[in-house]
């Protein structure tokens, strides 16, 4: 699903990542663990290119998105983000923050389908060859109450609904980091990031996002996780990377990672950390 | 303080009796169209500006155009509006051959002048905002351009508003300058009681206290505006 070949970044003569070589398949979960500063938050941002890459391919679905040519706003429709600070939108309420980015895409597109259909007419008039038009199945109303009624779905799922018109800023940090998540499903995603999801939560809260975390994976969601929870990545994980000094250093199943490591810095890191 | 009482009739005559009041009148309807329409042509500009001097310049056309609005600034904050009025209405109009009324002159020169100082303002406001803002629209699949303008621009908004409720006040008090090239404000009117009573104690008085009243009440409205805004706070 995801390719990524000799991916590099640096910063002026620092040097972030030094080439990694990853291939992430459908329905994996991977969990990315390693000390700070090893390049783990970098690498995933990399992902979706909120880091341009310096060097190196990152195949999404057959496009290379590292590409500065590819419109890569299309493509990041596909994957969703969750960040460590949430990041809602402070100025949108709750059901507003989540409908945004499905109603403003839909009407783009749909604007652009009414444009193109436009010129095909245009077209048919002078050639014999009749090109078909796009469909256009939904109006805008509907693109909004579609996308109305999704996010209550995805609030009711959570337990959240009573929450859809109030501001972020009323909300505790668990209850946040779900709507960011919930958030990101609205586009209906192939592939979830999380960066470090539950770092900045209070620790009474860790519980209910891993929680909803782990829904997604038990529903076949594939996802990238960057985390510091071992014993979640160990539950939740098919295949845990080790990365250190912008390197992945071992790839490996959850069990073989924990219980067996091979190589001796991911032998001092968890004896650290475990 | 028998004196002043005379004063005050003279005052009154023409105010009233001789319709000065109508010129006062056409002369705060002109210090507020210069005020309000030059702060709304400022915020535009201004807000435009803003957003090209925080583009990331990887690109040439970033840069171009973030060289043109330094230029801009630098030429509109660099010489006193009396010099822009001047210059516009009596340099740039006949150059161009453009006709142009006194009064929308100073609109526009306001409105530009203004663009120059709302453009630092807002430009502070847009780097107050988080930027995981910016990137949790972008994560979505948002454009720069609609992330912007939908989640970054309003909270820079609302947190630059108090500036911007100064810089609307002190537009209000700078359209007194107006008259240099013929437009009708306030100074306009009460110059006119003044030379046309000989008096001019009581009309300048009357204008210092117009002005006081007119700043308090855009000082409220802003207040009033902050506070809407600000609905999206817990704290309020």
């Amino acid at each position: 699903m995801i390719d990524v070949i000799d991916l590099r970044k640096s910063y002026g003569n620092l040097e972030v990542l030094k080439g990694i070589n990853l291939t992430i398949n459908k329905g994996e979960k991977i969990a990315i663990i390693g000390p700070s500063g090893s390049g783990k938050s970098t690498f995933l941002r990399c992902l979706n290119c909120l880091e341009d890459p310096t060097s190196g391919s990152i195949i999404f679905e057959g496009v290379d998105i590292a590409d500065p040519k590819v419109d890569i706003n299309i493509h990041r429709r596909h994957m969703g983000m969750v960040f460590q600070q949430f990041n809602l939108f402070n100025n949108k309420t709750v059901i507003d923050n989540i409908m945004l980015a499905p109603v403003h895409i839909g009407i783009q597109d749909l604007r652009q389908k009414k444009i193109k259909n436009q010129f095909i007419k245009l077209r048919n008039l002078f050639s014999r060859e009749k090109k078909e038009l796009y469909p256009i199945t939904a109006s805008s109303t509907d693109i909004k109450n579609q996308a109305r009624e999704n996010a209550l779905r995805l609030l009711k799922r959570i337990g959240l609904e009573d929450k859809a018109n109030v501001y972020p800023s009323t909300l505790s940090g668990g209850q946040k980091q779900r709507i960011a998540i919930i958030r990101a499903l609205a586009m209906n995603p192939k592939v979830m990031l999380f960066d470090e999801p539950t770092s900045a939560l209070d620790p009474e809260m860790v519980g209910e996002v891993l929680d909803l975390i782990r829904q997604l994976a038990d529903e076949g969601m594939t996802m990238v996780i960057v985390t510091h929870e071992m014993g979640f990545a160990r539950e939740v994980a098919t295949r845990v990377l080790f990365m250190d000094d912008g390197k992945i250093v071992e790839d490996n199943t959850p069990e073989e990672i924990f219980t067996n490591p091979q190589n001796p810095r991911t032998k001092e890191f968890l004896s650290k950390v475990l | 303080m028998g004196n002043f009482d005379k004063k005050l009739e003279k005052f009154w005559d023409i105010f009233y009796e001789h319709q000065g009041y109508v010129k006062v009148i056409t002369g705060l309807e002109n210090t507020l169209k210069i005020a309000v329409v030059g702060l709304a042509i400022g915020i535009v500009i201004g807000t435009l500006i803003a957003i090209v001097r925080v583009l990331p310049k990887y690109r040439t056309l970033p840069r171009v155009l973030n060289g043109f609005c330094t230029f801009y600034v630098g030429l509109f904050r660099g010489t006193p509006i009396v010099v822009q009025l001047l210059v516009a209405y009596y340099v740039a109009l006949p150059l161009l051959g453009v006709k142009m009324t006194a009064l929308n002159v100073c609109i526009l020169v306001f409105g530009l002048n203004s663009g120059a100082y709302v453009s630092e303002i807002m430009r502070s406001g847009i780097l107050s905002v988080d930027p995981g803002q910016m990137e949790a629209g972008r994560a979505l699949g948002l454009s720069y351009r609609v992330t912007m303008m939908k989640i970054v621009v309003p909270q820079a908004v609302k947190n630059i508003l108090p500036t911007l409720g100064n810089e609307f006040i002190a537009l209000i008090k700078e359209t007194s300058v107006v008259s240099f090239v013929g437009a009708a404000d306030l100074y306009v009117a009460f110059n006119y009681i003044g030379s046309n009573s000989y008096e001019f104690m009581v009309p300048y008085l009357v204008m210092a206290l117009i002005y006081i009243v007119l700043v308090a009440i855009a000082a409220l409205l802003v207040r009033l505006m902050e506070r809407s805004l600000r609905k999206s706070d817990r704290r309020n």
